[in-house]
């Protein structure tokens, strides 16, 4: 057991999750944190279904590392990614049809998402399954708080709600408060995970002076 | 005709990759320090774009389409698996041709030519291509011919290309601005991004 949760294993893990997070800090994956989060449901369920695809996909590509060509690994890398989102936009088709049919093409475009290739190019290739497995847990969760953050802020001051329920009491909007309608438009989101970064840098910088 | 040009300024102004769809966020925030390199990759982006798509679009229309193998059986469930072997196939294609004759951008581009195989905006266009096939033909967005597909990947490989070298000139400029120090880099380009697409929807109200 302490072997399977040594010291590397553990950084493994929670390193993605802030100090190497991939979308504020990479940047990996940006397009589909930005264009899911008007609202928190599908941009759980996004976060969810990266995070499974990007852990499974670890583990069978290092597992097959030993055995896949050099020239043509990118190609591989691709179909067995391709396959598992297959799979799993099967399975929101048959259990959340409602949440399926709001991420549209962007389930479709886990496939091309860059925190997949870095993980399985970076980390799988090189690292046994277990590793690789966990790597991919710690990748896929820091992508979904990121996602849950931003559509956090959309959902509450684009619409006034929370998962879909009112949140600000309708005494507010007899007073003159408005839902403001520039947090559901794509710019927003851009700007705000650029405050994001900014913060986590500003953080950093303030960690490393002392 | 008119659907055809309907459809070209459409996807380059309004239906924006970047602007509207998010699509190709990686490599256009990487390549755009300066717009040589950003005019390469868009230009790349492009080319891939315009052969890709309308091969796809014969893949759904002929082969994954209801009932075009064996009566009765939809095979659009393999389209996820079908396009990403199109397109990785054409863009080891393209980087060879480019290495051949250009190895200048060749080196600038580096990882970033084979990257366009994951480049979003090229897989978001066939996926949406393969949405608009089932639509009404009457509607300005429907794509029911191999001519709508051509058009439909020139406007939207152009639309990335307008959107990279814009942000890439204006990084450029930006170099000579004081800019807080923790939202250098990445920060400000998000925030810029943010803007330009805030005057992009300026077009969403185009009546076409």
């Amino acid at each position: 057991m302490s072997q399977l949760f040594s010291k590397e294993n553990k950084e493994a893990f929670f390193g993605p999750l802030f100090a190497n997070n991939p979308v504020a800090v990479q940047v990996l994956g940006i397009c589909s944190a930005l264009a899911v989060t008007a609202k928190i449901e599908p941009a759980i369920v996004m976060g969810l279904s990266v995070t499974v695809i990007v852990a499974l996909s670890n583990v069978i590509i290092s597992l097959l590392r030993k055995s896949i060509p050099n020239r043509i690994r990118i190609i591989v890398q691709l179909v067995v990614v391709a396959a598992l989102v297959t799979i799993v936009s099967q399975i929101l088709k048959a259990f959340a049809y409602d949440v399926s049919v709001q991420l549209s093409v962007y389930i479709g475009l886990i496939i091309t998402n860059c925190i997949l290739m870095g993980r399985l190019e970076a980390f799988a290739m090189m690292n046994g399954p277990w590793e690789s497995f966990l790597d991919g847990i710690g990748n896929g969760l820091g992508y979904a708080w990121v996602l849950v953050i931003v559509a956090f802020f959309r959902e509450l001051f684009g619409s006034g709600t929370l998962f879909g329920f009112q949140v600000i009491p309708e005494s507010f909007y007899d007073l003159g408060y408005m839902n403001c309608g520039i947090m559901l438009t794509p710019a927003a989101s851009l700007i705000l995970v650029g405050c994001i970064i900014w913060f986590m840098k500003a953080r950093e910088e303030k960690a490393a002076k002392k | 005709m008119e659907h055809f040009f309907s459809l070209l300024v459409r996807s380059i102004f309004v239906d924006n990759m970047i602007f509207a769809f998010f699509l190709g966020m990686c490599s256009y925030l990487a390549v755009s320090k300066n717009v040589k390199t950003a005019l390469g990759l868009g230009c790349a982006v492009l080319f891939v774009e315009v052969v890709t798509l309308p091969v796809n679009y014969l893949l759904q229309t002929k082969v994954l389409g209801p009932d075009c193998i064996i009566e009765g059986v939809d095979l659009s469930f393999l389209s996820f698996i079908l396009f990403i072997a199109v397109i990785a196939g054409i863009v080891q294609l393209v980087e060879m041709v480019v290495e051949r004759y250009s190895p200048s951008l060749y080196a600038s581009l580096g990882i970033f030519l084979p990257l366009i195989a994951v480049n979003c905006a090229i897989m978001g266009a066939s996926l949406f291509m393969q949405q608009r096939v089932t639509m009404d033909p009457s509607s300005t967005q429907a794509i029911s011919n191999i001519g709508d597909a051509f058009a439909y990947a020139i406007g939207s490989g152009i639309g990335w290309l307008v959107a990279i070298v814009c942000l890439a000139a204006i990084r450029e400029k930006m170099d000579y601005c004081d800019v807080p120090k923790p939202l250098r880099g990445l920060g400000i380009t998000f925030i810029t991004v943010g803007l330009m697409a805030m005057a992009f929807m300026c077009f969403s109200g185009l009546n076409l």
